[in-house]
Formats: C-alpha cells, sequence, structure tokens
C-alpha cells in the first residue's frame, strides 16, 4: 500500500514538472504552423480577402488619411516614413533601445505622436490608433512574422512563456491547454485555433469592430474567468513578444475576419 | 464621418450585368442592448440605402435594428450608357451620406 502510494506520488510530481516546464522552441507542440484563417469556413474566409466587402478597411483608410495628413503641430507621419513602412510590421514587439522597454506597434505609434509630432498619446482601441496601427500591418501582409530574438528581447520571452503556460481564472486554464493541445478541437459552437496574433487588428464578428490583439488577450482571460490585465500592461506586451515568436513564419494578414 | 467603400467597374459594355459592392462605417446600434450600469442604449441605425444610376433608383433596401453594424452590400446593375451611379445611406435621423462613381459604358 505504501509503496503504491509512493509510486503515485512520483507520477503526481512528474506530472506537475511537465506542466511546469513549457518547451524552449515555442513550436514543438505545435505539429503545424496555421493562421486563425484557416479556421474560418468559407464564407467568412471570402470576405476577409475581398478588400471592398472586409469591413476592417474602413478603418486602414482612414489610418492612410491620419498617415499622411499633416496635423498642426508638427510633421506627417509619411513625412519621414516615405516607404511607407513596408515590412515594418513583421518585426514587433521589439526592444526600443532609447526607452528601454518593449515596444508594440501602438506603442511606436504613440512615441512618434509624442516624440516627433507633439501629439498626445492615443488610448489603446480608440478610432485612430487602431486606424493608423491597421494600415501599417497591412503594409507588411503576406510577409511572414520575423520577430528579433536578440538577447534584450529574453526577459520578454520568458515572462511571455510563462504567462502562456499559466493556468488562470476559475476555470483554471492556461494558454497553452486550448492553443497548444486541443487547437482543431471544438469549444461549444467553435473551432478553437492555434491563437496566433497575425492577423491583427482584426475585425472579430463578436466585436462588430476592429479591435486590437491585447482587446483579443483580454477577451481571452475573460473567457476562462481571469482578471484581464490592462490595456498596454507590460506583460500583455511580452505575452504578444512571445506569440510572435511562436507565430514566426506565418504570414501577416491585417485587417483579418475573426469570429 | 461616416467611411464607404464602393467597388464599381470603371468600364462596362452596354448590356453587361456589373456587380456593385457597398461598405460603410456605421455602429448599427440595435436599441435592445443595455450598457453596465443596466440603462437601455438609444437605437442608432441606417433606415435606408438608395442607388441611382443617371438619377433613377436602381436598387434600395430598408434596414431594420437586425442588420450588422458596418453594413455591406453587393448587388447587380445593368449597364446602359455612361453615367454616374450614385450611393445615398440615410439614417434615422434623416442624415445622409453620399458618395457617386462614374461609369464608362462602351
Amino acid at each position: 500500500m505504501r509503496r503504491w502510494l509512493s509510486v503515485w506520488l512520483c507520477l503526481i510530481v512528474l506530472a506537475c514538472q511537465a506542466e511546469l516546464e513549457p518547451p524552449e522552441d515555442p513550436r514543438t507542440e505545435l505539429s503545424e504552423l496555421r493562421s486563425g484563417f484557416t479556421f474560418l469556413n468559407r464564407e467568412t474566409q471570402s470576405l476577409q480577402q475581398d478588400e471592398f466587402a472586409n469591413p476592417g478597411y474602413l478603418w486602414v483608410d482612414q489610418g492612410e488619411a491620419l498617415f499622411e495628413t499633416p496635423p498642426p503641430t508638427g510633421p506627417s507621419c509619411v513625412t519621414c516614413h516615405d516607404t511607407k513602412l513596408v515590412g515594418v510590421a513583421t518585426q514587433f514587439p521589439k526592444f526600443h533601445a532609447t526607452e528601454g522597454k518593449l515596444f508594440n506597434l501602438e506603442s511606436q505609434i504613440n512615441y512618434c505622436r509624442t516624440e516627433r509630432q507633439s501629439l498626445p498619446a492615443l488610448p489603446y482601441e480608440s478610432t485612430d490608433l487602431l486606424s493608423l496601427t491597421a494600415f501599417v500591418a497591412t503594409q507588411s501582409n503576406g510577409s511572414p512574422v520575423t520577430p528579433l530574438s536578440r538577447p534584450e528581447h529574453d526577459a520578454a520571452y520568458q515572462t511571455g512563456k510563462r504567462y502562456f503556460y499559466t493556468r488562470r481564472g476559475q476555470f483554471n486554464l492556461s494558454c497553452a491547454q486550448c492553443h497548444n493541445q486541443n487547437w482543431g478541437s471544438r469549444l461549444r459552437g467553435d473551432t478553437l485555433s492555434q491563437g496566433h496574433g497575425n492577423g491583427f487588428p482584426a475585425y472579430r464578428l463578436e466585436w462588430e469592430s476592429l479591435g486590437s490583439l491585447q482587446r483579443r488577450l483580454r477577451d481571452c482571460d475573460r473567457g476562462v474567468r481571469a482578471e484581464p490585465l490592462d490595456y498596454g500592461d507590460e506583460t500583455y506586451l511580452a505575452l504578444e513578444y512571445y506569440l510572435a515568436r511562436r507565430a514566426a513564419g506565418l504570414e501577416i494578414e491585417s485587417p483579418a475576419i475573426r469570429r | 464621418m461616416a467611411r464607404i467603400r464602393l467597388a464599381v467597374p470603371a468600364q462596362a459594355k452596354a448590356g453587361d450585368q456589373i456587380e456593385i459592392k457597398a461598405l460603410i462605417q456605421h455602429k448599427m446600434e440595435s436599441g435592445y442592448r443595455y450598457d453596465a450600469r443596466g440603462k437601455r442604449i438609444e437605437r442608432d441605425i441606417i433606415v435606408r440605402f438608395e442607388c441611382r444610376y443617371q438619377g433613377a433608383v436602381v436598387f434600395a433596401a430598408d434596414f431594420g435594428p437586425g442588420i450588422a453594424a458596418n453594413p455591406f452590400l453587393s448587388f447587380f446593375v445593368t449597364a446602359t450608357q455612361s453615367g454616374p451611379l450614385e450611393f445615398i445611406w440615410t439614417d434615422q435621423q434623416g442624415e445622409t451620406w453620399q458618395e457617386h462613381k462614374m461609369l464608362n459604358v462602351t
């Protein structure tokens, strides 16, 4: 009896360890990389691919106008970025040397606004910030996600990975349990995707609006009945970076349509 | 200012059935939802869409509160002669948004 007890204890300890020590390469648990696009039905896919049916392009149009119009306080975005930032979004989030912290596209846009254009920073999910982010992201459509993996990104990588593998909320679920171990399975009326951010900012049918990746992360946290972090929280930024490493190679497809 | 996206072919042959796509940015608030404080959110919807070809209505739609935000319409028009296509959306307060495209018929 006592021997069996110790065997069980060993097994439990092993099981816990397996959960505490996620794999070093973020993609070892995904047998193949699949964009959220491949989990949509055909009608929703064609909605995404048609630039005149995809409502996300309403925001892209507005972003382009904002990008080219000089504000009264400083130069327009296009004055400095005459290449219209083609391909730039593939590397975000990335470490900003001057500020000494991780920047996603939203932080970079707000940095340009406050430092170069003497404009106030825009809050997350404001129409202008979503529009600018969507416009910049769209400039990289078709290019693979290629986050930098320099040493200064290590801390963010570890923080993001820890968040991804930590069980949380009343449902006691980690991101990995749905998006690594059960993608492709049904969860209520929906098919679980692999949880990549390559389509964001994306138009979610549930939101009836464009939304940032951070809004999506907050919805995921709320979905497992955990308290979501604040917009722009450093842990969410780190998670965005980890997700980019995990999605490396997938093509950017903003503004994607997601359920 | 509501943003509008229109897809109209630049050229068409007389007698061609051409596909037109019209998308407008609008929240289409149904009036059936309640905010976090339990207060009803007022209805705010587009109620009418019209497409005019050389001044005559060739396609129209009446919208109700069940139509999703950012309504998208796709429809077919028979090209007859060159002229403007006008697109007009009207909301419940009577505010309108308009745009037009020239269609060249050969």
